[in-house]
């Protein structure tokens, strides 16, 4: 503890102590319900008590051998996949334009851009739901990959963004002094150092749809349920242990894309070191 | 000569220069513009559209004008003092029998009955009852005889103020407020004034997220932010592994954790703190642990930020000058952490307001929110423009407190965390 040093009285060091009783306290909070719902998935018995009667994999083949669920992974894939691809594309040429762009309103134009991710999920999902309806993308998956990109935009907008203002500008020019066409230049100088950015915008973007449920209730029918559409369900009408082997199927997921950020964070910082 | 010509030369090329300079500089910004368009576009189908159209839901009412033409223009007319005329009484009449046989009855009753309950079977009685268009001049007679509420001022005032094409009456009602017979506007019945008390319960159940998010998160963050950083990223991971853990995973966790049978009330049975099971979930005490779990990571990454700029060098200057600790850490510390605090709260409740999923799977009948009754109103009663006015309403608190955040969150990059 670098500042230990400066806790000399015991009041100061009660007051530590009690920071770390207290953070102690939250984390378990935190930490407690995603890990006491994991071992429930490996129980051999139909309910989620402990302790367990004993330890099986059922839920996972049930979970494997269900139509309902597989078909709600898959389609949880292909609307997560598509509506990232379809993000990419618009938030990276998006951030690239705002990066360069000087306007009295870029302000406006951006908080325009941001503001799916404020508006409360339900009211995108109303507007969604009476606009779509009528022109029959309700119940597609062309309508949820739309709904979704536009949910997911604004994360790449903000990450590409942050990584085009670190990017330093002169190396671009640098490339086209030695010679380097625009395209040789964005290819080989400009798109290695980016990529750690674009990257961890397709995460955001692919999480944010993965995890995304109100549109869903909305504007799914019952061939484009995704995974926590099915969750929601499965705990409306009868919570069994399959839900947790679905839950920590979610977890390990997000846990795998969390990674993968922190990995391109690490990554990025040593570049950065390594050009300073 | 040569001076001179190569002023001229000069002269002649340093306007276009610049201008071109100019141009170019144009070109480019019309290029990086044209790179943000598509964005702009496809958000303008996919969600400003939508939005908008859901406004236009809140106040657009032409159910009534469409299938009770004639009437309705008729009843522009109407001073509203006395019943209406013989002539708007045939109009109702002719209307009723066309709208019977195009099968739209039910259209205009079920928006006629929104406005006064019991309209639905004065409206169909009456189609069913009207075998033929009533003889010239015996309108007003034959309608009051088939149903003696045509005799009352206050439906054909409903009929006028239904007749479009746009209203306040969603609106009114999303604050619990009607027009009376008199057209003046007064507090709804006691029966259908339900949603002041869903705004309250919303704003209250934020409110509290907000305050138990803050009570929680602040020592929190400042442990993250006093420990040295390979420690601190370690614990990081506490605060990150929930906030990308899917919200459905965390709302089922909570379920099973607080079910009467569950790990927490199995717990404390076996330690012989109870003998029955605590009623822990489908209250407000399960929704409130569930959205506190839910948004504690966004109060602690703000505050974690805004006290990670505190430079030490602060306290120990107000040490050197004889502040006791108590003292430093509120007249020096706390002011500092001011903008962190009004960041991660504001963004906290915006977030709790438009709550529906975590309410909706662990709260009772009592705890649902806002959010519940538009996504009730538009799927199952098919209440269209009370779902628009209830999403407005909301709407408007979530862009007034976000406009504040905007402004918070921008004075603290210019002042670099250190405003106050």
């Amino acid at each position: 503890m670098s500042d230990n040093a400066a806790l000399r009285t015991p009041s100061q060091r009660i007051a530590w102590t009690a920071t770390i009783l207290i953070s102690t306290l939250v984390f378990i909070f935190l930490i407690t319900p995603i890990l006491a719902i994991m071992p429930l998935s490996f129980s051999s018995g139909s309910y989620l008590t402990y302790p367990l009667p004993g330890l099986s994999l059922r839920w996972y083949d049930d979970f494997i051998s269900s139509p309902r669920w597989m078909n709600s992974l898959k389609n949880s894939m292909i609307i997560g996949v598509a509506s990232t691809a379809l993000s990419m594309v618009l938030g990276t040429l998006a951030a690239l334009g705002l990066a360069q762009w000087k306007s009295r309103f870029k302000p406006l134009v951006l908080a325009f851009v941001l503001s799916p991710v404020v508006v409360p999920g339900v009211i995108t999902a109303v507007g969604l739901y009476f606009f779509f309806a009528p022109i029959g993308l309700t119940g597609s998956y062309l309508g949820l990959i739309l709904a979704h990109t536009a949910l997911a935009t604004p994360f790449v907008v903000i990450t590409v963004g942050a990584t085009l203002q670190s990017f330093d500008t002169n190396l671009a020019r640098a490339a086209a002094s030695l010679g380097a066409s625009p395209l040789e230049a964005f290819r080989r100088v400009i798109l290695p150092l980016i990529l750690p950015g674009l990257a961890s915008g397709a995460l955001f973007a692919f999480a944010t749809s993965f995890d995304e449920v109100v549109i869903v209730l909305f504007m799914a029918g019952p061939e484009q349920r995704t995974l926590p559409r099915e969750m929601f369900s499965g705990i409306r009408e009868n919570i069994s242990p399959t839900i947790t082997a679905a839950a920590v199927i979610l977890t390990t997921v997000s846990v795998i894309l969390l990674a993968t950020l922190e990995g391109l964070r690490r990554r990025n910082e040593r570049l950065r070191g390594g050009a300073l | 000569m040569t001076v001179a010509s190569l002023t001229a030369a000069d002269a002649g090329t340093s306007v276009p220069l610049k201008r071109r300079l100019k141009r170019a500089e144009r070109a480019r910004q019309v290029k990086a513009l044209a790179l943000v368009v598509p964005l702009l576009l496809f958000l303008l189908f996919t969600f400003a559209g939508p939005i908008a159209g859901m406004l236009w839901h809140a106040v657009d009412d032409r159910e009534v004008r469409q299938v009770l033409p004639q009437t309705v223009a008729a009843l522009a007319r109407w001073d509203g003092k006395d019943l209406p005329d013989e002539k708007t009484y045939a109009a109702l009449a002719s209307d009723i029998q066309s709208a019977r046989a195009a099968g739209t009855v039910a259209i205009a009753a079920k928006r006629l009955n929104y406005a006064q309950n019991g309209f639905r079977t004065i409206l169909t009685s009456t189609a069913r009852n009207l075998k033929t268009v009533p003889e010239p001049g015996t309108a007003k007679e034959t309608l009051g005889k088939i149903n003696a509420a045509w005799r009352d001022r206050g439906t054909w005032t409903t009929i006028k103020g239904a007749s479009g094409p746009v209203t306040g009456f969603y609106l009114l009602a999303a604050l619990d407020l009607v027009r009376n017979v008199d057209g003046a506007i007064v507090a709804a019945p006691p029966d259908q004034a339900i949603y002041r008390e869903v705004f309250a319960r919303t704003f209250l159940i934020s409110l509290g997220v907000t305050v138990l998010c803050l009570i929680l998160g602040f020592p929190v963050a400042y442990l993250l932010a006093t420990l040295p950083p390979g420690r601190s990223n370690l614990l990081m991971i506490f605060v990150l592994l929930p906030f990308w853990t899917s919200l459905l995973v965390r709302t089922c966790a909570w379920i099973v954790l607080l079910q009467s049978k569950g790990v927490v009330n199995d717990s404390l049975h076996w330690l012989g703190i109870i003998d029955e099971p605590l009623r822990l979930i489908y209250n407000r005490f399960g929704v409130c642990v569930a959205m506190t779990h839910v948004l504690l990571p966004f109060m602690i990454l703000p505050l974690y930020s805004s006290m990670k700029a505190i430079s030490p060098a602060y306290m120990r200057a107000a040490a050197s000058l004889g502040a006791p600790p108590l003292t430093a850490f509120l007249r020096i510390y706390l002011p500092q952490t001011l903008p962190g605090i009004g960041a991660g709260s504001l963004l906290v409740f915006i977030l709790a307001l438009g709550y529906y999923i975590t309410p909706a799977l662990v709260g009772g009948a009592a705890d649902q929110m806002i959010s519940y009754f538009i996504a009730l109103y538009t799927t199952e009663t098919a209440n269209w423009g009370l779902a628009s006015a209830l999403g407005a309403v909301l709407l408007l608190a979530t862009v007034l407190l976000a406009l504040v955040y905007g402004k918070l969150v921008q004075g603290q990059q210019v002042t670099g965390g250190m405003k106050n």
